[in-house]
């Protein structure tokens, strides 16, 4: 998947004409943007069992914080924008984290929706309502992101920029839910009520992994600030979360891979069928995504992948690994 | 010091009382049977010990620290291990993990992380395997044993991370007679490990194992003494031999 994205601005020239390359270029930087969006909903409710209905809060809540920066400061360094906008998406969920996962007994997933979706919607509002984030009409953000003196326009170089950063969070994500951490990862999506009663503090743990979600979503919500030059309520509201959950639930929950081919699907299938089908392609879209979830609730790779493969294993595969080779 | 102390517990659910005021102590490496007429309150005061239940009134001590408000995990890290009575294995991970999972919980979640103890367990975890007897079946998924293999695999992770108590309710329960046997021959080597506090309906079983047994009736403790003093009690018989 990632050696495709990475080859199609190479092969873009040979299929399109250079106004229709740029196009796609353009168009699938956003795919990839929204791909760590999808990758941080997928950590939280794929691996930590939070449905998170409010995963747009940090995407659209660092968007806002850097475009205002860049607007008011005349900040867009890079090197200033984009670890701001981790922190935002962490401190945010972090404070949300805080406030669902730290009552004496077991939040339910509903609490745990509702809380969540209270939280983008409130984001949502407050945005609508202060004319300081430019009310219902956004703020724009008219300087490129900067690399030092080089400015970073919509193209090829922040298509890499983009791939680059979803790499990392993706291969991040693999790493962590493959360690001995996400061993417990499992052990809680298994048997929540048993894990305690081996020693780990379960709702730590779900909120340390929340609190990472939140800093992905953040990552992608800045980038894509920068890359559509512009912020708009709707960025942190219940509607952009509810994306998030269905290029997950698309793609295959607890997979992470199947979060960037949740909204590559999505994406691209929206972008070439609504010429031809228009507003019939919503219908059939809701439509197709009421049959994964009747009849595929493992998403598009549970086809693929068995829940064995998923969950995968967590042995020791060393050189000395085998019982026989023990040494005892 | 003994190493766990219940004193005055009580714990209704409604209109039930469950623990009716009782009293119980496990010294250090002994074996503590607990047996009853079904409903007496033996599951309530194991869970109680272990959090999973918070009694009403009386105070539970261990390793001479008030733990009557002790979160669960807290009390496992503190050295207690509880084996639930209903077989609750981790289904979707393979045995080997569910050992891994178990042997790993006193590291932070940091070193989790970085996953710096993988290898180190790697030998503990197959050793553990070895000693209940699954170590072929270490690849398969839990939820594929058989009764008495998930119990045993049970057993081995509230062992695992060397408890200074574990707490076994119906080890036993749903085993054919030679798994019995051999669940029987399994406990009795850890009594060098740690004391063991144990739920059981087999008197016959549990005698065996036992330094002392607790008899519990209606939520209050019926008598308490070594095996052959509870065998050859008049209340016992009464009470528990002539209804189970």
């Amino acid at each position: 998947m990632f050696v495709l994205f990475a080859l199609m601005p190479l092969l873009s020239g040979l299929v399109w004409s250079e106004d229709d390359s740029f196009f796609w270029i353009v168009f699938t930087t956003k795919v990839l943007i929204l791909s760590l969006f999808g990758l941080s909903f997928d950590l939280a409710w794929g691996y930590a069992g939070l449905m998170s209905f409010g995963q747009a809060l940090f995407f659209g809540g660092a968007g806002y914080v850097v475009a205002v920066m860049s607007r008011d400061l005349g900040i867009s360094s890079i090197f200033i924008v984009l670890p701001v906008a981790v922190a935002v998406g962490l401190v945010l969920a972090m404070l949300l984290a805080a406030f669902l996962l730290s009552g004496s007994r077991t939040p339910s997933i509903i609490f745990i929706a509702f809380g969540t979706l209270t939280g983008s919607y409130a984001g949502e509002r407050l945005a609508r309502a202060w004319y300081y984030l430019g009310g219902q009409n956004g703020v724009s953000i008219t300087k490129a992101l900067t690399i030092g003196d080089m400015p970073l326009y919509e193209g090829v170089g922040f298509y890499y920029l983009a791939l680059g950063f979803l790499v990392a969070a993706y291969v991040g994500c693999r790493i962590l839910v493959r360690s001995q951490f996400g061993l417990v990862l499992a052990g809680i999506r298994d048997r929540e009520e048993r894990i305690t009663f081996l020693g780990y503090k379960v709702q730590l743990t779900r909120a340390i992994v929340f609190t990472l979600s939140g800093a992905i979503a953040g990552l992608g919500g800045g980038l894509y600030a920068f890359h559509e030059g512009f912020v708009w309520p709707a960025l942190m509201g219940p509607i952009y979360s509810t994306q998030a959950m269905l290029y997950v639930i698309l793609g295959g929950v607890s997979t992470l891979i199947g979060a960037v081919i949740g909204v590559a699907a999505i994406e691209f299938a929206t972008i070439i069928l609504i010429d031809y089908l228009r507003d019939f392609w919503v219908i059939i879209l809701g439509f197709l995504l009421l049959l994964v979830i009747m009849f595929r609730p493992m998403g598009l790779l549970g086809m693929l992948v068995s829940n064995r493969e998923r969950i995968g294993s967590f042995r020791w595969r060393g050189a000395n690994s085998k019982s026989d080779t023990r040494g005892d | 010091m003994a190493l766990l102390e219940v004193k005055g517990v009580c714990k209704t659910f409604g209109k039930l009382v469950a623990l009716d005021a009782v009293n119980l102590t496990v010294e250090n490496q002994q074996f503590h049977g607990l047996i009853g007429p079904n409903g007496s309150g033996k599951s309530t005061l194991l869970k109680s010990i272990a959090g999973a239940e918070r009694p009403e009134e009386g105070t539970l001590s261990f390793l001479g620290e008030d733990i009557s408000t002790t979160p669960p995990a807290i009390r496992a890290r503190r050295g207690m291990s509880l084996k639930f009575q209903i077989t609750s294995v981790f289904n979707l991970l393979s045995v080997y993990d569910n050992i891994l999972l178990s042997l790993q919980a006193a590291h932070s979640l940091l070193s989790l992380a970085g996953s710096r103890s993988r290898q180190k367990l790697h030998t503990q975890v197959l050793d553990t395997l070895s000693e209940f007897g699954i170590e072929a079946r270490a690849d398969d998924l839990a939820g594929n044993l058989s009764h008495g293999e998930q119990q045993w695999l049970e057993i081995a992770m509230a062992l695992a991370p060397g408890p200074r108590l574990l707490l076994l309710d119906e080890p036993t329960a749903g085993m054919s007679p030679e798994e019995r046997r051999v669940t029987g021959e399994l406990l009795r080597p850890i009594k060098e490990r740690c004391s063991m506090l144990i739920v059981e309906h087999d008197l016959d079983f549990i005698k065996d194992l036992s330094d002392v047994i607790t008899v519990f009736d209606q939520g209050q403790v019926l008598d308490n003494g070594t095996p052959e003093q509870i065998e050859n009690s008049e209340r016992v018989k009464e009470v528990y031999l002539t209804r189970v």
